[in-house]
C-alpha cells in the first residue's frame, strides 16, 4: 500500500521539480537579457596591489577610477557604464598571467590594463595576442612589450618606453650639461640590459663614444670601484639605470668619492623613498617622468586634480599624488580605451583593437593625443612627451619640461 | 681608482664579510655544524634594529642590547629545533633544516617589514673622511674592520685561554668524553648558536647604515660570508676574518682592473682556486679523526 501510494506522488514530485526548474531557467534568462542593456563594460586591471609596488598599483587604480567615473557621469560608452575589475599580480609574472587569463576568460573584460613590471607584462603579452584581447600597458617601459614581433599585435602602451627614454636621456644631458663623454652605470639585470642596448644605440646615432659601461648588483654596498673606473676614463656625466635601492647606493658612493658629476637617470628613483635612502644628495639625480601635478596645470589637469581631492581624503595637494606617473598614465589609458570602444561601435575585442587605430583626438592629462596609434606605432607617448624631475625632500618636482 | 683607494675600499667591504662569517666559525668550532642561513640572521638583526632604533626611536643603550638579545634567542631556537633533533639522530639533515628556517625568516621579515627598502641613518655614515684622493670612507667603514678583528681576537683568546673556551672545543673533539669530564655539551652547543646569531646581529647593525634595510639584504651577504668562512678554514677565527678581507680585496681589484662584468666570475673562481690549492682553507688545519 505504501508502495502503490508513494509511486505516483514521486512521479508527481519529479514533474513539479522539473516545472520549477524550467520556470527558474526562463526567469533567469529573462533577467539576464533584461539586464544586458545596462550591463557594464568591464575593464580589467592587473597590477601589484601588495608588496613593494603597492603604492604604484594604488596610483594606477586611482587614475583609472577617476577616468571611469568621469566617463560614466557622461553616460558611459555606447550607452553602457564602464567597470574596473582589479587583480593583484604581486609583481610575479606567473601570477600576472593567471590573473590576466581569469579576467579575460571568466570576467570577459573588453580590454585589459596592466603591467607595472616589465617581466609581468612580458608574461601577459603572448597570451593576449593569442586570445586577441587589447592589452594596454600604463607603466612598464621594456621596449619589447609593444615591439613584441607578433603578426597580430594587441598590445598598446601609454607610458615611457626604454628605447625612447634612452634617447631622451642623451638629448637632455647634451642640451643641459653639454655632455661629450657620458659614463653608463647600469643595474645588472634584464632592465639594465635593455637600456644598455638603447643607450648604446642612441649614443651611436649621435656619434658619441661613452667613457665606459659599468654594471652593479642589486645588493652592492659599494659602487666606488665601478664609478672610479668611469671617472678615470673621463666621464663628464653619468647615465643611471637602477631601482631605488641600488640607485641610492650609487649616490652614496659618489658622496664618498667626493665626485659630483651630473646624473641623468631612468625613472628608478621614483619608485620609493629615494631621499631617505640616498641622503641629501638624492636631489642631484635628474630622472624621467611622464607627468607631474606641480606647476601650471592644463584644464584637464585641474579637473583631475579636483576629482582626486574630492574622492580621496588623503590627497590635499599635488605632493600627495604619488607616484603621479601612475595616476596620469592610467587616466589617459582609460580615456584612450573608451575612445577605441566608441570607434569600434561594439564590445568586440578585435573591433576594439582596430578602434585604437581609428582614435583621432583625445584630450588627455599628459597631452592631447592626435591619432596616437597606428599599425606600426603602438606607443602613445614619444620621447618628446617626457618631463625631467628630481626629488626635493620627499616630493618629485619637475626641473624642466619637455 | 689608484692602488691605495682600492685597498681601503676592499678592506672595508671584506671586513663586512669576515664579521658575518665569524658566526659560521663559532658553531663549527664547538659542534661541527653551522647555521647555513646566517644571512637571514643578519636580516633579522637589521629589521629588529630598524624597528627599535629608527622607527620607535629607542636610545642606543637600550635598543642595541635588545637587538642582540633577540638575535641570541633566535640562535637558541635554531639550535633547539633545526639542529639538535637531527644531530641527536646522527643525521646531516640540520643542513637543510637551517636553510629552511632561513627561508621562513626571510619571508616573515617580508611580511613584517614589507618589500620597500628603508634607510637606517647613523651619525657614523654621514660625512666621509677623505683618506686619499677619491678614497673617502665613512667612519663606520673604518669601525667595521676594527670590530671584526677585535671580535676575532676575543674568540681566539676565549677558546684558547679560558676554561669555558677549552671546554667548548673539547665538545667537538669528543662529545662523550667531554660529557664524562662534566662538561654540559648541550649547553655549550646552544651557547655557540646564540653567539653566532649575536655576531650576525652586530654585523647587521654595522652594515645597515652603509646599505639599506630590506627583507632580502642578507641573502647575498650570507653566501659571500660562507665563502669567506670556507676559504678561511671554518675552525679558525683569524682565518675566517682574513679570508673575508681577501674576498673584499679580490672583488674590488677585479672590478677595478677588469670591469664590473667580471666581478662575480673572478671572485667565485678565486674561491675555487684557493680551495684547490689549500683544501683546509687559509688557516684551517686538517682534522684528525681517531678511531
Amino acid at each position: 500500500m505504501n508502495f502503490s501510494c508513494s509511486s505516483p506522488s514521486l512521479l508527481h514530485r519529479r514533474g513539479f521539480v522539473k516545472s520549477i526548474a524550467g520556470t527558474a531557467l526562463a526567469a533567469a534568462l529573462l533577467v539576464t537579457s533584461g539586464a544586458f542593456a545596462a550591463d557594464p563594460i568591464k575593464i580589467g586591471l592587473v597590477t601589484a596591489l601588495s608588496g613593494q609596488s603597492a603604492r604604484a598599483g594604488e596610483a594606477l587604480t586611482r587614475g583609472a577610477t577617476i577616468a571611469i567615473e568621469e566617463i560614466n557621469a557622461k553616460g558611459g560608452v555606447l550607452g553602457r557604464p564602464l567597470e574596473l575589475v582589479r587583480r593583484d599580480d604581486e609583481s610575479n609574472p606567473a601570477k600576472g598571467l593567471l590573473a590576466a587569463r581569469e579576467l579575460i576568460q571568466r570576467e570577459k573584460v573588453a580590454a585589459l590594463i596592466g603591467g607595472l613590471d616589465t617581466p609581468v607584462a612580458m608574461a601577459i603579452v603572448p597570451f593576449v595576442n593569442n586570445a586577441k584581447v587589447p592589452f594596454v600597458d600604463p607603466w612598464a617601459a621594456g621596449t619589447n612589450i609593444t615591439h613584441n614581433g607578433a603578426a597580430d599585435n594587441y598590445v598598446f602602451r601609454v607610458s615611457a618606453m626604454d628605447q625612447d627614454v634612452d634617447k631622451a636621456i642623451l638629448q637632455y644631458a647634451v642640451k643641459k650639461y653639454g655632455t661629450k663623454k657620458p659614463g653608463l652605470i647600469l643595474v645588472n639585470n634584464p632592465w639594465g640590459e635593455s637600456n644598455e642596448h638603447g643607450l648604446k644605440a642612441a649614443l651611436k646615432a649621435a656619434n658619441i663614444e661613452p667613457a665606459g659601461v659599468e654594471k652593479f648588483q642589486d645588493n652592492d654596498v659599494d659602487v666606488v670601484p665601478q664609478l672610479s673606473r668611469l671617472k678615470a676614463a673621463g666621464a663628464d656625466a653619468l647615465f643611471l639605470v637602477g631601482n631605488v635601492g641600488p640607485s641610492s647606493q650609487v649616490v652614496k658612493s659618489l658622496d664618498r668619492m667626493g665626485w659630483a658629476p651630473p646624473i641623468v637617470s631612468h625613472w628608478g628613483p621614483a619608485g620609493g623613498r629615494f631621499t631617505e635612502l640616498a641622503g641629501p644628495n638624492a636631489k642631484n639625480v635628474i630622472f624621467v617622468q611622464t607627468y607631474s601635478f606641480f606647476g601650471d596645470l592644463s584644464p584637464v589637469g585641474k579637473k583631475v586634480m579636483a576629482a582626486l581631492q574630492a574622492k580621496y581624503s588623503d590627497i590635499k595637494g599635488p605632493a600627495d599624488i604619488t607616484p603621479a606617473v601612475g595616476v596620469a598614465n592610467a587616466y589617459d589609458t582609460v580615456l584612450l580605451i573608451a575612445a577605441a570602444i566608441q570607434k569600434a561601435g561594439k564590445v568586440d575585442p578585435t573591433a576594439i583593437r582596430d578602434g585604437f587605430y581609428a582614435v583621432d583626438q583625445v584630450d588627455g592629462l599628459i597631452k592631447t593625443y592626435n591619432k596616437p596609434f597606428t599599425k606600426e606605432r603602438h606607443d602613445a607617448l614619444t620621447e618628446n612627451d617626457y618631463i625631467w624631475t628630481r626629488f626635493e625632500d620627499n616630493h618629485i618636482m619637475p626641473v624642466a619640461s619637455k | 681608482m689608484s692602488f691605495l683607494p682600492a685597498i681601503i675600499t676592499g678592506l672595508a667591504l671584506g671586513s663586512m664579510y669576515g664579521l658575518l662569517a665569524l658566526g659560521f666559525h663559532v658553531t663549527y668550532a664547538v659542534s661541527g655544524t653551522v647555521n647555513f642561513s646566517q644571512g637571514s640572521s643578519m636580516t633579522l638583526g637589521a629589521v629588529a634594529g630598524y624597528f627599535f632604533l629608527v622607527l620607535w626611536g629607542w636610545p642606543g643603550l637600550i635598543g642595541i642590547p635588545m637587538v642582540l638579545v633577540i638575535c641570541a634567542i633566535y640562535g637558541l631556537i635554531i639550535e633547539r629545533y633545526a639542529v639538535r633533533p637531527f644531530v641527536q639522530r646522527g643525521s646531516d639533515n640540520w643542513l637543510m633544516a637551517t636553510v629552511a628556517v632561513g627561508i621562513i625568516v626571510d619571508n616573515l621579515m617580508l611580511f613584517v617589514f614589507g618589500k620597500e627598502p628603508r634607510g637606517f641613518p647613523s651619525i657614523l655614515a654621514v660625512t666621509p673622511i677623505q683618506i686619499a684622493k677619491d678614497a673617502g670612507v665613512y667612519p663606520l667603514q673604518l669601525l667595521i674592520p676594527v670590530v671584526g678583528l677585535v671580535l676575532a681576537m676575543l674568540l681566539h683568546l676565549f677558546t684558547r685561554r679560558t676554561r669555558h673556551g677549552v671546554a667548548m672545543l673539547a665538545v667537538v673533539q669528543n662529545p662523550n668524553a667531554a660529557r664524562l669530564m662534566g662538561i654540559d655539551v648541550g649547553r655549550a652547543i646552544a651557547a655557540s648558536y646564540a653567539a653566532s646569531a649575536v655576531l650576525a646581529g652586530i654585523a647587521a647593525l654595522l652594515i645597515a647604515p652603509l646599505f639599506n634595510v630590506s627583507s632580502d639584504m642578507g641573502t647575498l651577504f650570507g653566501i659571500k660570508a660562507f665563502a669567506a668562512a670556507i676559504i678561511g678554514g671554518l675552525g679558525s677565527a683569524w682565518g675566517v676574518m682574513l679570508a673575508g678581507l681577501c674576498l673584499g680585496l679580490i672583488e674590488v681589484f677585479a672590478t677595478n682592473y677588469l670591469g664590473s662584468v667580471y666581478t662575480q666570475i673572478i671572485t667565485f673562481a678565486s674561491v675555487i682556486v684557493i680551495l684547490v690549492v689549500m683544501p683546509h682553507g687559509l688557516l684551517g688545519r686538517a682534522g684528525v679523526k681517531k678511531v
